[in-house]
């Protein structure tokens, strides 16, 4: 793992989380200061009946303001994008974010793995992935992904996880450049692209 | 996963020797569709799935149907069809006769929602129920109403929380792992083979419905579908389309009314 390396021309930062990454996300995002030059793109399983809670709560809590994902909306710097429940999340090559409600992957969907995928595709070296709690294996291929285009990635330190399956399940599988606690993810992306 | 320019090449080609063109299909989505159809056929090689298109119609034929998206349920989205039943039947209900066309219908499960909806509030007698899509093998199961037992129990959750009161085990007859659906709700339907990217207008109706169809257009192509629906709607007639699809940059603003949250539309001139 290395020590302190400042990420610069970031364009997205992807984070994947399921059971229990509520709690960190709740952690990390109300505290984070103006996003420079780069957006965030959250891609969580959740309840197909709970949707826009959790785009409330972020709008509610945090200073970073939350653009609802629709087909084919535009991906700006400086927001918050949350995966909509049912669909999968992709990215197209005109920084557009596409839905598609084809089968579930890793029994989910939005599927974290198709989204980190598609954004690895789309931002290469430009891309930060971040995966945090979970129960199942989504998001590992996903991180691979990522890192084979060139991105960086990030996996919450397991200790630090209310379910350490998921990424436990990712250390195991990849080489996470850095593997942090809720409070170092936050310091993470507060310093890309300064 | 394929390159950009062999997705490009396989465009390309389907639309020289086929005719159709999935040029204005959203490329993230159409990409991993062709990819998982390379995949499941144990395809390793892009050239050699690509002469297979070629000379084989048969193997593009199965092609089209497994890139073409067909996952549906029934009453997806309870709450849109809970306005479509508190809010649009009763007025389509004043009309002598209500034609309906659910474009991109996939194996018709929103179709036998809607059949329902129609004949518990006593309309289906007078409604003719258009259901098209692209996909002709898709289209033989919609018109057999056959749906796996095993999804009843969500489906039947779904009905309730659209405001469902009866006994949904009522319309359907349980028999080996299928559910069979009652044909008196399908004697009003309709299906034909109809191609939203290059078919016209063929009818008036009251209600379109085109839900999670759009998602795989592009921009402009999901311009030209949206005023074919418009085209094909009646003044007061309404729109609907899937949960997060929008008619915002297709169509003059005034020109159509939405109804509460839902992403349904009321044509209103």
């Amino acid at each position: 793992m290395e020590e302190s390396k400042i990420i610069s021309g970031c364009k997205v930062v992807i984070i994947g989380g399921s059971a229990g990454s509520l709690n960190a996300l709740m952690q990390i995002l109300p505290e984070l200061p103006e996003l420079k030059g780069f957006a965030i793109v959250i891609v969580v399983h959740r309840k197909s009946t709970d949707d826009q809670t959790l785009e409330e709560l972020i709008a509610l809590k945090s200073s970073v303001s939350v653009k609802p994902v629709e087909d084919k909306v535009p991906l700006l710097p400086g927001f918050v994008y949350v995966a909509p429940s049912n669909y999968h999340l992709l990215f197209e090559k005109n920084e557009t974010l596409s839905l598609d409600i084809s089968e579930k992957i890793n029994y989910s969907r939005p599927s974290i793995d198709v989204s980190f995928e598609s954004a690895a595709e789309i931002y290469g070296e430009s891309l930060v992935g971040i995966l945090l709690s979970g129960s199942n294996t989504d998001g590992t291929y996903g991180l691979k992904t990522i890192q084979a285009a060139g991105g960086t990635i990030v996996v919450q330190n397991p200790l630090a996880a209310d379910m350490p399956f998921m990424p436990h399940n990712a250390i195991l599988n990849t080489q996470p450049d850095f593997v942090l606690d809720n409070n170092e993810i936050l310091k993470f992306i507060s310093t890309i692209n300064t | 996963m394929i390159e950009d320019i062999e997705l490009e090449t396989l465009i390309n080609e389907v639309y020289e020797y086929y005719g159709f063109d999935f040029g204005s299909y959203s490329r993230a989505s159409l990409k991993r569709r062709v990819n998982r159809v390379m995949h499941l056929d144990g395809f390793t090689h892009f050239h050699e799935f690509l002469s297979r298109v070629r000379y084989d119609p048969e193997y593009y034929k199965r092609m089209v149907d497994e890139i073409t998206v067909n996952v549906t349920e029934m009453f997806r989205d309870p709450s849109f069809y809970a306005v479509v039943r508190n809010e649009i039947l009763p007025l389509l209900g004043t009309k002598p006769f209500i034609r309906l066309w659910h474009a991109g219908c996939s194996t018709g499960e929103e179709v036998y929602s809607m059949a329902i909806m129609l004949k518990e509030a006593g309309l289906l007698h007078k409604s003719l129920i258009y259901a098209t899509d692209i996909n002709s093998t898709v289209l033989e199961t919609a018109k057999k109403g056959i749906f796996p037992l095993r999804m009843m129990k969500e489906y039947s959750e779904n009905y309730r929380d659209a405001g469902g009161q009866e006994d949904f085990s009522n319309y359907y007859i349980a028999n080996y792992g299928i559910a069979k659906f009652n044909e008196e709700l399908a004697e009003k339907m309709v299906f034909s083979q109809h191609n939203l990217v290059s078919d016209t207008s063929f009818n008036e109706f009251d209600m379109i419905l085109c839900r999670n169809v759009l998602i795989y257009f592009d921009n402009d192509l999901q311009k030209r579908v949206i005023n074919l629906f418009d085209e094909s709607l009646a003044v007061l007639g309404f729109l609907a389309l899937g949960t997060k699809e929008t008619i915002k940059y297709s169509v003059t603003p005034n020109k159509y009314k939405q109804l509460d949250k839902e992403k349904i539309w009321r044509k209103v001139k």
